[in-house]
């Protein structure tokens, strides 16, 4: 099979579109909304600065690692159709070193305030101490930043090596070595995605605790990262790049993705509560009851509506998939939700501990730190996604597949 | 099994790859033909493009009874948990809908696969034990690595000689015909 395929020429960013000034744009959001965020956690509202910055750190950290489980997947299966999506996830991955350093004022400032086993004891906690010690606990956090690291660097430097790789063998071995680091790499993906779900979103309410925990991170990352990646593959093609190379047959299934992943999440979110609602067990039912009052209670109600319901006839349709207007929507819809999501997750637990009187009701009340951290966050995240974008071709083109994948088409 | 007792059926026609296939498909649509068929051994992307086939109406007959399904079942769950037959589980109410979440779940995708291979028979015409193309010793092939367009003597544009002149023309290795 030595057909000569038809490489795509458009595959530079014209330095006049948007995507080349991201990492000026994303910048200046990144000083204006952590600056905003962090400032304020050096006074009076340190409690509430700190989880909202969790909330950004999450709110982005869960789309690069959906990027990052993403790219390990489509290795793995030796899959052709995502070679002309894939350097927008190569992008998107290698802002995972970066998340080691944003996570410094989670444990550095924000540590006590997050996290009431760091200095409340009682007997449910006590058994618990094994794992939730501070050493311990950011020991993992170093571990899991290794991991990512490493992966997202292997990932995306070998891609991009095949770029000016002009022997065939050298780039199959290449090939070879994406798809050999990817299964050790998926599996320590899951374990340090899982941990990380745990230590630092289950970790706000260490009497809690639920099994399916990792595997909702899990959902949230994929959901959010195809959302993303089909919203970012239209942003290329009106700048004017890869406009032929990306087809309606990827979109379609990137919809598919989007979709799938909708539905994937609710049967998670769903079996998460049905298994406490029906063993009814305090430590566990504590989560939804805090989720069922001050305001809150609205918010659990939406989300399987807005973040199930809707988004699932709405991109049930083939048509709606296969329409650039339709897909837009569906997935900038799922992005919204997404970060609704992950405030419901964090931010009823601010304000419970640390307030001197024991325990407090849960409120929801949103305050402009939530606002400045979730601009903060998509500004950093945009702006090592710019910088990665433009750097390197926006498409790898001496890729073994890519002929498999510009020829894609959809049964 | 004298020739005479048998009616022609149609013509069979044989081709030696995808692409011959394909443009054969398109030069048969375009002829006008209604009643006929291409046989792969494998799925050839964009031939019902080629031999202008409708979208397929499967996903309607799919949602439809999906939702029916649904519907139902959230309704007959409710009725017998809360009127036929209350009865406490576990200390909850007797309309507790999360509870009803995993059943209604699962008949929704129950009602809607199984309509969607029911479907797929009645539509696909199925099961049909025997085929007028089972005859001829080239068709077997269809399954290894041969490609097949039939055309039927049904149809109105059907005629025996030019039909079999325009599957020729079309790239055919071969013609039969084949009879009822």
């Amino acid at each position: 099979m030595a057909h000569a395929i038809e490489k795509p020429t458009d595959i530079t960013i014209p330095s006049t579109s948007l995507f080349a000034k991201l990492p000026m744009i994303g910048g200046v959001m990144a000083v204006v909304g952590l600056g905003a965020t962090l400032g304020s956690a050096f006074g009076e509202n340190k409690a509430r600065a700190m989880y909202a910055y969790l909330f950004g750190f999450e709110v982005a950290l869960t789309v690069a690692l959906g990027s990052l489980a993403w790219l390990l997947i489509n290795h793995l299966v030796k899959a052709g159709w995502h070679v002309v999506l894939r350097r927008i996830a190569e992008a998107t991955v290698m802002a995972l070193p970066v998340f080691a350093l944003l996570f410094v004022p989670i444990a550095a400032i924000g540590f006590h305030e997050l996290y009431p086993w760091s200095h409340e004891m009682d007997e449910i906690l006590a058994r618990k101490t094994w794992f939730l010690t501070p050493g311990f606990f950011f020991v993992r956090a170093a571990l899991y930043f290794t991991i990512w690291s490493a992966l997202a660097w292997v990932l995306h430097s070998n891609s991009t090596k095949m770029d000016d790789e002009s022997d065939p063998s050298k780039r199959a071995s290449m090939t070879g070595r994406l798809i050999t680091v990817s299964a050790p790499g998926l599996a320590l993906f899951a374990l340090s995605s899982s941990f990380a779900a745990i230590d630092w979103v289950m970790g706000l309410q260490p009497h809690w605790y639920s099994t399916i925990f990792g595997v909702y991170f899990f959902a949230v990352s994929m959901l959010s990262f195809n959302a993303f990646l089909a919203l970012v593959s239209m942003g290329l093609q009106k700048a004017g790049v890869l406009k032929t190379a990306i087809t309606t047959e990827h979109f379609h299934d990137l919809g598919k993705d989007v979709y799938g992943y909708g539905v994937f999440w609710a049967y998670i979110a769903f079996s998460q509560f049905i298994l406490i609602w029906y063993a009814n067990i305090p430590e566990e039912t504590e989560f939804y009851i805090m989720r069922t009052q001050g305001g809150w209670q609205y918010v659990s109600y939406a989300l399987p509506v807005l973040h199930f319901f809707v988004p699932f006839f709405f991109l049930l349709s083939r048509h709606v998939k296969r329409s650039r207007l339709g897909l837009a929507i569906g997935c900038a819809w799922m992005l919204v939700m997404h970060v609704v999501d992950l405030y419901w997750l964090i931010m009823p637990n601010a304000g419970l501990h640390g307030g001197g009187e024991g325990h407090h009701e849960p409120h929801l009340a949103v305050s402009y730190l939530d606002v400045t951290a979730l601009i903060g966050f998509v500004g950093v995240f945009l702006a090592l996604f710019g910088f990665w974008l433009n750097r390197h071709k926006v498409v790898a083109i001496n890729d073994p597949r890519l002929g498999e994948s510009l020829a894609h088409e959809n049964y | 099994m004298s020739a005479a007792t048998k009616k022609l059926w149609g013509v069979l026609a044989q081709y030696e790859n995808p692409a011959q296939v394909y443009t054969a498909a398109e030069r048969v649509r375009e002829a006008g033909y209604q009643k006929w068929d291409a046989c792969t051994p494998f799925p050839v992307h964009g031939l019902d493009k080629a031999m202008g086939v409708p979208p397929s109406k499967l996903p309607w007959a799919v949602l439809v009874v999906g939702i029916t399904g649904s519907t139902f079942m959230l309704f007959f769950q409710s009725w017998a948990m809360g009127n036929a037959y209350p009865f406490i589980v576990g200390g909850k109410p007797l309309f507790s809908m999360p509870v009803f979440v995993p059943i209604w779940y699962e008949v929704t995708v129950l009602s809607s696969c199984v309509t969607a291979f029911l479907a797929n028979w009645v539509m696909n015409g199925l099961p049909q034990p025997n085929h007028p193309a089972f005859a001829s010793k080239a068709f077997e092939r269809v399954t290894d690595d041969k490609f097949f367009i039939m055309i039927e003597a049904e149809d109105p544009r059907f005629d025996l000689e030019k039909t079999k002149t325009l599957l020729k023309e079309a790239g055919a290795s071969l013609v039969e015909e084949l009879e009822d």
